[in-house]
This record gives structure tokens, C-alpha cells and sequence, in this order.
């Protein structure tokens, strides 16, 4: 993978990257679940920024309306819902030695992906070099991912309506209560 | 580029799997789950751009069911809120030996 990329996109590539993994770490030494939810809006928008700059501008779209969009306005409604924006004034139980062990299996998770994301990959996979290019002029941004998506992968793409399907019926029955019930 | 994505995916995935053992509120937890679903995206998305847009399908796939994950998993905590009025898991001990 010796393809030599522009100064001004390396350093953009970091630039989001670092704003990224800030961001997390933001998001989750926080103790309000509103502030981390926010945290976590920008690590999304970061990454949607890291899909662009991959080339799959789709995807970033879709980063930004699904996961920064939808799902984190669904965790804020929860948290005001339930009335829970303020920190848990309860101590954590568990003592500052579940904080380092936690820091420790960190570790060792963090090197071990580091060791296997290291691995070489044969080279007669790799596309040439403007293939993404190439794919995206041939059939646009969208064309890329929906032909996959409807020729090789229709049957999972039919099934996923089943599991949308079965995530509203169990929502909806879990959140309905025990009153409604009785009815 | 592509290193630099497995890195910082892989620092992603970690910081949520820390999050996940260091809290206690069961939505900052949930919280965690989706960073770590996300980093994966990256991986996925980092991978396709060398070896094929095919990487972007299963981040379409990812995206629906960390949806569908989501909307199942804030109605059991409503649910769950509803039972015992909070959401620290401390205090949600009934299969606890």
C-alpha cells in the first residue's frame, strides 16, 4: 500500500482522526449522559468526515442522518424522557481498582487489534489504484453500494426488513407498559 | 491510509469496551456499544476502499441493526426505569448470586 497521498489530505486524514479519538475520549470520561451524547454526535461527524476522505461518500451521508441524526436524537429523547440529565450523585460500588483493571483489559485489547490489523493482506486483492474513482464516475456515489446491495446481497437486504420489522413490534410492546395492559 | 484507519479504529473500539466496564448508567453504556459498532464501521469502510466497494454494503447492514438495537434496547431500559426508577446498574441486582 505505497500509494503517495497529498500533504494537504494526509494532514486532513489526522486532523479528523485525532478529532475523532478526542471526542471519544470525551465522550466517555463524562458523567452527564447528555454532554456524552453530544461528545459522541461529534466523533460521528469526524468519522462521516474519515468516510469522505475513503472515498464512500454515501456512507458519510448516512453517518451523519442514522447515527448522528436519528439514533443519538432517540438516546437525548430517552434521557429527557426518563428525566436523567443530571449525574448519578450514587458512588460507583465497585472502587478504583475496577477502574485500572478496566484500564488494563484496555490495554491489552488496544494491542492486541494494533497486532492483528498489522497483518499483511495478499496483494493480488487490491484494487488498482483509481478503482473508487473509477466506480464512482462509472455509477455514482449511491450506484457503488446499491448494486452489491441489490444483486449479491438481496436476500439479506430482504431480511433486514424483517429484523426493522420485529425492532418496531418489540419496541412498541416493551415500551407500552403494564397499565395499557389491563384494558 | 489504511493503517492509520485500523489504528484509529482500533483506539475507538477500545475506549468503548473501556466505557462499557467503567460506567454504571445503563445509557451511557448503550452509548458505548454504538461507538464500538461505529469503529467497526471504519474498518469496514477503510478496507473497501482498497479491496472493493463491497465493505460498504455490510456498513449499510452495521448502520440497520445498531437501529434496530437501539430502538429494542432504550425500550427495555424504559422498562426497566419503569420496575425499579433508575437506570444505574448497581442497583439492578435481582439475578445477582
Amino acid at each position: 500500500m505505497d500509494q503517495h497521498y497529498p500533504l494537504f489530505y494526509v494532514f486532513h486524514f489526522y486532523l479528523f482522526g485525532v478529532i475523532a479519538i478526542a471526542s471519544a475520549l470525551a465522550f466517555v470520561t463524562r458523567k452527564s449522559p447528555v454532554a456524552a451524547a453530544l461528545w459522541l454526535v461529534n466523533t460521528m461527524f469526524a468519522l462521516a468526515a474519515l468516510y469522505v476522505m475513503l472515498d464512500a461518500d454515501f456512507i458519510a451521508a448516512m453517518q451523519v442522518l442514522v447515527y448522528a441524526g436519528a439514533i443519538m436524537v432517540v438516546f437525548l429523547f430517552v434521557v429527557m424522557l426518563l428525566n436523567l440529565g443530571h449525574p448519578s450523585e450514587i458512588p460507583d460500588a465497585r472502587g478504583k481498582w475496577w477502574k485500572l483493571a478496566a484500564a488494563i483489559v484496555g490495554l491489552a485489547l488496544l494491542s492486541m487489534v494494533m497486532t492483528i490489523s498489522r497483518t499483511r493482506l495478499p496483494e493480488s486483492l487490491v484494487m488498482p489504484r483509481d478503482f473508487s474513482v473509477t466506480q464512482a464516475a462509472k455509477y455514482n456515489a449511491v450506484g457503488t453500494i446499491a448494486r452489491p446491495l441489490f444483486n449479491e446481497y438481496l436476500l439479506a437486504f430482504e431480511l433486514t426488513s424483517v429484523l426493522l420489522l420485529v425492532a418496531i413490534a418489540g419496541a412498541v410492546v416493551l415500551g407500552r407498559g403494564r397499565e395499557s395492559n389491563a384494558r | 491510509m489504511l493503517a492509520e484507519s485500523l489504528a484509529i479504529s482500533a483506539v475507538l473500539f477500545t475506549i468503548g469496551v473501556v466505557g462499557v466496564l467503567v460506567h454504571r448508567n445503563a445509557i451511557i453504556i448503550f452509548m458505548c456499544v454504538e461507538l464500538m459498532l461505529t469503529a467497526v464501521n471504519l474498518t469496514f469502510v477503510a478496507f473497501s476502499r482498497f479491496y472493493g466497494a463491497t465493505g460498504q454494503v455490510f456498513v449499510v447492514f452495521v448502520m440497520t441493526v445498531s437501529a434496530a438495537e437501539a430502538a429494542v434496547g432504550l425500550a427495555i431500559i424504559i422498562a426497566i426505569f419503569r420496575h425499579r426508577q433508575t437506570v444505574n446498574l448497581s442497583d439492578i441486582n435481582l439475578m445477582k448470586g
